[in-house]
């Protein structure tokens, strides 16, 4: 990979991509929030999110078994215990969500950058709120199942809680100090000088933008299907198995801690919410891969790499971004097997990107070489 | 940088300001009331059904149903309404490349815009509004969604 030629010429005055500027920043922090967040994601489904479930589910049959034997006081232990699993869940969920959704506004912004009219070093500013932000809101979110209420000044929110929604304030003033410069740029109507963000027409950005296009507008009919034929049926099924859980552990006749109507309940129980999740995740990821599709065919001309390895690795992250929803959608019936492909997906994704990140890095350390010598050359 | 595109990064930012204050506000003074409200009235359903009170039960188990519905939707209005902001500055930063007219374009901006803004909309209004106001919101913000994204996808792919 290194050894290949590189396709791009470095500019001599890297005028729109500065060392140390916002817009560097802004692309840097933005890929490297977006594979932190997916490496994330990727360990929790691996080692987190199967056994949270089968957990979820035994303490679910531990509710519907004390409801069989008068334990009321069993019975709200075992669902407290739920509400923990579904806390690590969550949490670990918000946290990589987050820190993606971070990544692709810093990346988006980068891209948009000469719309916004602002001095550099406001705006170097604002990109280190936003970067930090980004940080410090998922740590936060993911630090809320291990620090709990301790030491809180509050009655239902713990440090972790607050820490993340500092992270988020500061996320939001950085956003609306770039949206004040965008609107600025609007209302004095001036056209920025042409970028070359906006100008590369390499067939590995090309292919990236019309894949990401495509997958986004796949998830969107893929919404639109489970909003209109799952959603409202998912709900009352939801409601209607914990019922008969209740009904049938409370009234059934017969012998055994659950009785088998209560029993084929929590076994349709879990499998309503495998199918919920699976399709949730599917929707979530087509979008958010073929935004990220999209951003990466933006910063092609970035890349510092052969066009021979821009194309694989263009290749290699579309073809990531369709596997893991279309594995993902595949879990309820085919289980590990699925599982395991839709790991696969996800670990081209992030090799994909780490490629790309390596040619930014070596763009910028080419960039900073070359302002380096010509600065020394200058001052011999 | 035309007219179409501005409305699309100006729209898109402030949608993005929009659903992360949205956000901010729902986690510090929403969320966790809301959780504790549904775990505990799902947990007293149960509890209720330990000590054979069916009627109190059922009513803590529509109690959750209600709880939980009211929450997903708060939850799905944040995240849409800031996934489609990064979708229309995206698109804002592509738009000089889709091949069509600023009146065709004008009217694609103008779509998915409202879709943006609407969709979510639709969905938080699903709650004090009632199914079938919200559900019609949601319904129209998501069809003008998927035509004008579609005719963005038509647009690119003639360039490919």
């Amino acid at each position: 990979m290194s050894s290949s030629a590189p396709s791009v010429e470095i500019p001599a005055v890297p005028a729109s991509f500065p060392r140390l500027g916002a817009r560097r920043l802004l692309v840097l922090g933005g890929l490297a929030l977006f594979l932190g967040g997916t490496i994330l994601g990727d360990v929790f489904a691996v080692f987190v999110l199967h056994p949270n479930a089968d957990r979820i589910g035994q303490a679910l049959v531990a509710a519907t078994a004390a409801v069989r034997q008068h334990r009321a006081e069993d019975a709200g232990q075992s669902f407290a215990a739920i509400g923990g699993f579904l806390e690590n869940r969550g949490t670990k969920v918000d946290a990589h969500s987050h820190m993606i959704g971070f990544g692709y506004l810093a990346m988006l912004l980068a891209i948009l950058f000469p719309w916004i009219r602002l001095r550099e070093a406001a705006s170097r500013r604002l990109a280190v709120l936003l970067i930090t932000g980004g940080v410090v809101l998922p740590v936060g979110v993911f630090g809320i199942h291990y620090v709990g209420l301790a030491y809180s000044p509050l009655e239902s929110i713990g440090w972790a809680s607050i820490v993340a929604d500092g992270g988020g304030l500061l996320v939001v003033i950085a956003c609306a100090g770039f949206l004040a410069g965008l609107w600025r740029q609007w209302r004095e109507g001036e056209t920025p000088a042409e970028d070359e963000l906006l100008r590369d027409r390499s067939w590995a950005g090309r292919a990236l933008m019309a894949g990401g296009t495509l997958l986004i507008l796949a998830g969107f009919l893929h919404g639109a299907w489970y909003a209109g034929v799952d959603l409202y049926a998912q709900e009352q099924q939801d409601r209607d198995l914990l019922a008969t859980m209740a009904d049938s552990a409370s009234l059934d006749p017969g012998p055994g801690l659950v009785p088998e109507r209560a029993g084929a309940a929590l076994n349709a129980y879990g499998t309503l919410q495998a199918d919920h999740a699976v399709k949730i995740a599917a929707h979530a990821h087509i979008i958010e891969f073929g935004l990220i599709a999209l951003m990466a065919g933006f910063f092609q001309p970035f890349v510092f790499l052969g066009e021979a390895w821009k194309r694989r690795w263009a290749v290699v992250l579309l073809l990531g971004s369709a596997i893991l929803p279309v594995a993902v959608l595949l879990e309820v019936q085919f289980g590990l097997v699925a599982g395991g492909i839709a790991d696969f997906g996800g670990a081209l994704v992030i090799a994909a990107l780490a490629g790309m990140l390596s040619g930014v890095l070596r763009y910028t350390g080419r960039l900073d070489a070359t302002a380096g010598s010509l600065g020394s050359g200058g001052r011999a | 940088m035309k007219r179409s595109q501005q409305m699309l990064a100006v729209a898109g930012l402030a949608l993005a300001v929009w659903a992360m204050g949205y956000g901010f506000y729902y986690a510090v003074w929403v969320e966790h009331q809301t959780l504790d409200h549904i775990g505990g009235s799902l947990a007293g359903a149960f509890q209720h059904a330990a000590l054979r009170e069916t009627a109190a039960s059922h009513a803590s188990l529509e109690d959750y149903a209600r709880a939980k519905y009211v929450y997903t939707r708060e939850v799905d209005a944040h995240s849409h309404w800031i996934g489609l902001a990064m979708v229309l500055l995206a698109l804002a930063a592509l738009w000089n490349r889709l091949p069509f007219g600023e009146r065709t374009r004008g009217m694609l901006a103008g779509a998915l815009i409202l879709g943006s803004y609407g969709f979510p909309l639709g969905v938080l209004l699903q709650n004090p509004a009632g199914w079938g106001i919200g559900q019609g919101i949601a319904i129209a913000g998501s069809a003008l969604l998927i035509v004008a994204f579609g005719g963005v996808a038509a647009g690119f792919a003639r360039r490919v």
